[in-house]
């Protein structure tokens, strides 16, 4: 089976709604068949307006959308054969179940029989078998959401878009709606274009991750390597835990680069600087940082404990290092290290590939 | 064990449920308290009026207590062939009370109404007894007969006959141009002079009309303020509200400028060449005058309700309906239209309510045809002094709305309006 790695195409797009800020600037985006790709991002970073040009209801104001290699920018939305679930799911509340999931049916015309058994389809899809005649006010938060997922497959649509669906759900409910999301994806292929500014959920259902700041795609990966390898500062700083340390490049070779600070010199990786006296954000993840390393570290400095916090899996240290006193550490909970104090001194090291140095911020 | 479970007791042994409603009964005297007031002005302003008018309405007593003995003698008259002598005893001692306190004359008018030639008859009664031609010891029948010869006619002591019962259903029998027969059966009045037919009817069609005209365009201006940015619907739903702020009678009276035959819609149609200056059309003292006028008037109270129940219709409803594919226009014939039944409920009753009651408007605007059944109520109210039948009208016409109300509740259900 070939798929489509160019089944949607964001061309040049542009978006302005006052002729005087752009929302969406520039936007270059190739979503493959059957991928479930997520737009995730600060409220106000444009993400919602990609989804809604897709959907039709705005228009670029400068490039053009493709689907499936037709430019659909004139299509208005009725046409495009895309499902959309809403942020409030957007349930017809004078309809029942049944009737919900069979509009978009009937208005395509499709025979009785032929809707009825789509609509019993879509239902055991979300298992909610015996709800038909239910009136959406009648059911819970995550059964609403439910009848939205259906509703927005139920007519075969070849791409769905999702408008932070889960955003109404308390957190026990969410998680477990993203599993639930993520195997009727992968159990019916359908392309998903997922909004949210939750970052984790993101991480958990998205084959990739479009990660939205100020109208533009800051970086688009899969998941692991959006966290392991992030091109930049602000997605370092978005997804994830981060500690930072602002410097100044003191020498540069190949991959990797000395960072000057203002009391200490560390090693790092070069990702985005290119030569000596650039200003530079190096960039850490507070499990890669170990107190006490038993083997050879390239990074290796001595901070004092601000603070102690038990988190039952794991502890979280805040250190004073390096004069930047949010130094955070996550140190698994063996018997070794419980006798972290505060205002102990300890040694941390790292590894100079773990620590990415970046954009300054 | 289960009988000590049955009563809970408080800590001080009070049975809860008591110790409940005296910690609440407190409350309640003050609820009370607090909507005495408000509930002693709806009494006194509305149903203490309306009884007052339902017994206006249907009280006939004046010749009941006019003609006691008559109508005591009556009782055993079998109304066929002429009544025995008693009854002209009672009669004659009855009337001579009255003409001794000179208000046989308004017997005279009332009986008059129930049929024609008694004013004259009773008029020729009062001379006789004042010259004291009666001779009280011979048979007083004889004597009355002797006076006019309609007073030999049984049809004129039916008639007083009918008058006998303290209450009467005819003032509203009147409203419907129907009247007793001298049998007592109900009949129709002839075809020519049934006015108060046409009054209902061309009420009803003007409050229909006026209501539909209200829909059509108030339909689209509350969906507009419910669509558009809060700064431009600031300014139209001033707009909307502007008529509430300005008098009744000036806004007719600007109608009446606008409208008239040198008024200024028909000086401008005469401009643009779209009617020739010596046809100008006539669009006031008819029923387009009573339409416009009246359209515009009411249109506030179809606009709130619909904006109201706009307001909370989340416009992703419209967006999800056309992504699923349907085209704008089903998305809003299924989607939209029927969430919005509620608000056009509403704005139908309240629009049609307040038409057909309305007076100023169509009185000042609406020439002979746009007459309506309140301006007969009020004609009847400073005119021609009879309340009785006024009364019975607009009881007729408040009974009206209640049927509407009653069909809408069967229909589409009170609870489903809303109002705001």
């Amino acid at each position: 089976m070939s798929k489509n790695p160019e089944f949607v195409k964001f061309d040049k797009v542009d978006k302005s709604y006052d002729g005087k800020v752009l929302v969406v600037k520039d936007l270059q985006l190739d979503i493959a068949e059957g991928e479930f790709i997520t737009m995730l991002g600060p409220s106000g970073s444009g993400k919602t307006t990609c989804l809604m040009m897709l959907a039709g209801f705005e228009t670029p104001t400068n490039g053009e959308i493709l689907l499936d290699g037709n430019i659909i920018s004139n299509i208005p939305p009725h046409k495009r054969g895309i499902g959309m679930v809403f942020q409030n799911y957007a349930l017809f509340p004078h309809m029942t179940v049944y009737e919900n999931l069979a509009f978009p049916l009937r208005v395509r015309k499709i025979e009785k029989d032929e809707i009825d058994k789509k609509v019993d389809k879509a239902l055991s899809m979300v298992s909610l078998n015996g709800f038909e005649t239910r009136m959406p006010g009648q059911l819970s938060g995550g059964q609403q959401q439910r009848v939205a997922v259906a509703r927005a497959l139920v007519f075969d649509p070849a791409v769905v878009l999702m408008d932070e669906p889960l955003g109404a759900l308390d957190k026990n409910l969410r998680e477990s709606m993203q599993y639930e999301i993520k195997h009727i994806h992968e159990s019916i292929g359908v392309t998903v274009v997922y909004v949210t500014h939750d970052q984790s959920e993101a991480l958990t259902m998205s084959n990739r991750i479009a990660v939205f700041n100020d109208g533009k795609v800051q970086q688009l990966s899969s998941p692991a390597e959006l966290y392991e390898k992030p091109v930049n500062s602000f997605v370092a700083e978005f997804i994830g835990e981060n500690n930072t340390f602002n410097g100044e490049v003191s020498d540069i070779s190949g991959d990797e680069c000395k960072v000057k600070l203002p009391n200490a010199e560390i090693l790092s990786n070069a990702i985005s600087v290119k030569s000596k006296g650039e200003k530079t954000t190096v960039s850490l993840r507070p499990e890669r940082a170990l107190i006490e390393p038993t083997e050879k570290m390239d990074n290796l400095f001595s901070g004092k404990i601000e603070e102690v916090i038990y988190h039952g899996d794991h502890t979280r240290v805040r250190v004073n290092l390096l004069g930047n006193p949010e130094f955070i550490l996550k140190v698994p909970n063996s018997t070794s290290n419980l006798e972290l104090k505060v205002s102990q001194e300890i040694k941390i090291g790292w590894n100079s590939y773990d620590a990415r140095a970046l954009d300054p911020k | 064990m289960s009988s000590e479970t049955k009563q809970i007791l408080t800590t001080d042994g009070i049975p809860l449920e008591v110790s409940l409603k005296k910690a609440e009964k407190k409350n309640k005297i003050k609820a009370f308290l607090l909507v005495a007031p408000l509930l002693l002005f709806l009494f006194i302003t509305y149903v203490f009026p309306i009884g007052e008018m339902f017994t206006r309405s249907v009280d006939d007593r004046m010749v009941t207590n006019m003609l006691p003995k008559t109508f005591e003698a009556m009782e055993k008259w079998d109304g066929k062939e002429l009544p025995p002598e008693e009854v002209f005893a009672g009669f004659y001692s009855d009337f001579k009370v009255l003409v001794e306190n000179q208000t046989q004359g308004k017997l005279g008018q009332r009986l008059n109404k129930e049929k024609n030639g008694f004013n004259s008859i009773i008029k020729k009664l009062m001379r006789q007894i004042k010259r004291n031609k009666i001779n009280e010891s011979q048979s007083i029948k004889e004597q009355i007969m002797k006076v006019h010869k309609r007073w030999r006619d049984v049809e004129y002591w039916q008639a007083i006959k009918r008058t006998a019962p303290p209450y009467t259903m005819a003032k509203y029998l009147k409203g419907m141009d129907m009247y007793f027969a001298a049998d007592g059966s109900i009949a129709q009045v002839d075809e020519d002079r049934r006015i108060h037919r046409i009054l209902w009817l061309r009420t009803l069609e003007i409050a229909l009309f006026v209501t539909i005209f209200c829909f059509l365009m108030g339909y689209p201006i509350a969906h507009l303020l419910a669509t558009l940015p809060m700064k431009y619907s600031n300014l139209l739903m001033i707009c909307v509200l502007l008529p509430f702020w300005t008098s009744l009678l000036v806004r007719t009276a600007s109608w009446m400028i606008l409208l008239q035959q040198q008024g200024i819609v028909n000086d401008f149609f005469v401009m643009i060449g779209l009617v020739a200056d010596d046809s100008r059309p006539e669009m006031m003292y008819n029923k387009v005058g009573t339409y416009v006028a009246m359209t515009q008037i009411l249109l506030p109270f179809m606009v709130l309700p619909l904006y109201s129940v706009m307001k909370t219709i989340s416009p992703s409803l419209m967006r999800a309906g056309k992504s699923l594919g349907g085209t704008p226009f089903v998305a809003f014939w299924k989607v939209y239209f029927p969430l919005t039944i509620p608000g056009i409920g509403a704005g139908c009753l309240l629009v049609f309510i307040l038409a057909i009651g309305y007076y100023i408007t169509p009185a000042l605007v609406g020439g002979a045809s746009g007459t309506l059944i309140s301006n007969q109520i009020a004609y009847h109210m400073k005119s021609t002094l009879d309340w009785s039948f006024a009364s019975a009208m607009g009881l007729m016409l408040l009974s009206g709305v209640l049927v509407i109300y009653w069909i809408y509740n069967k229909l589409v259900g009170v609870d489903n309006i809303k109002l705001g």
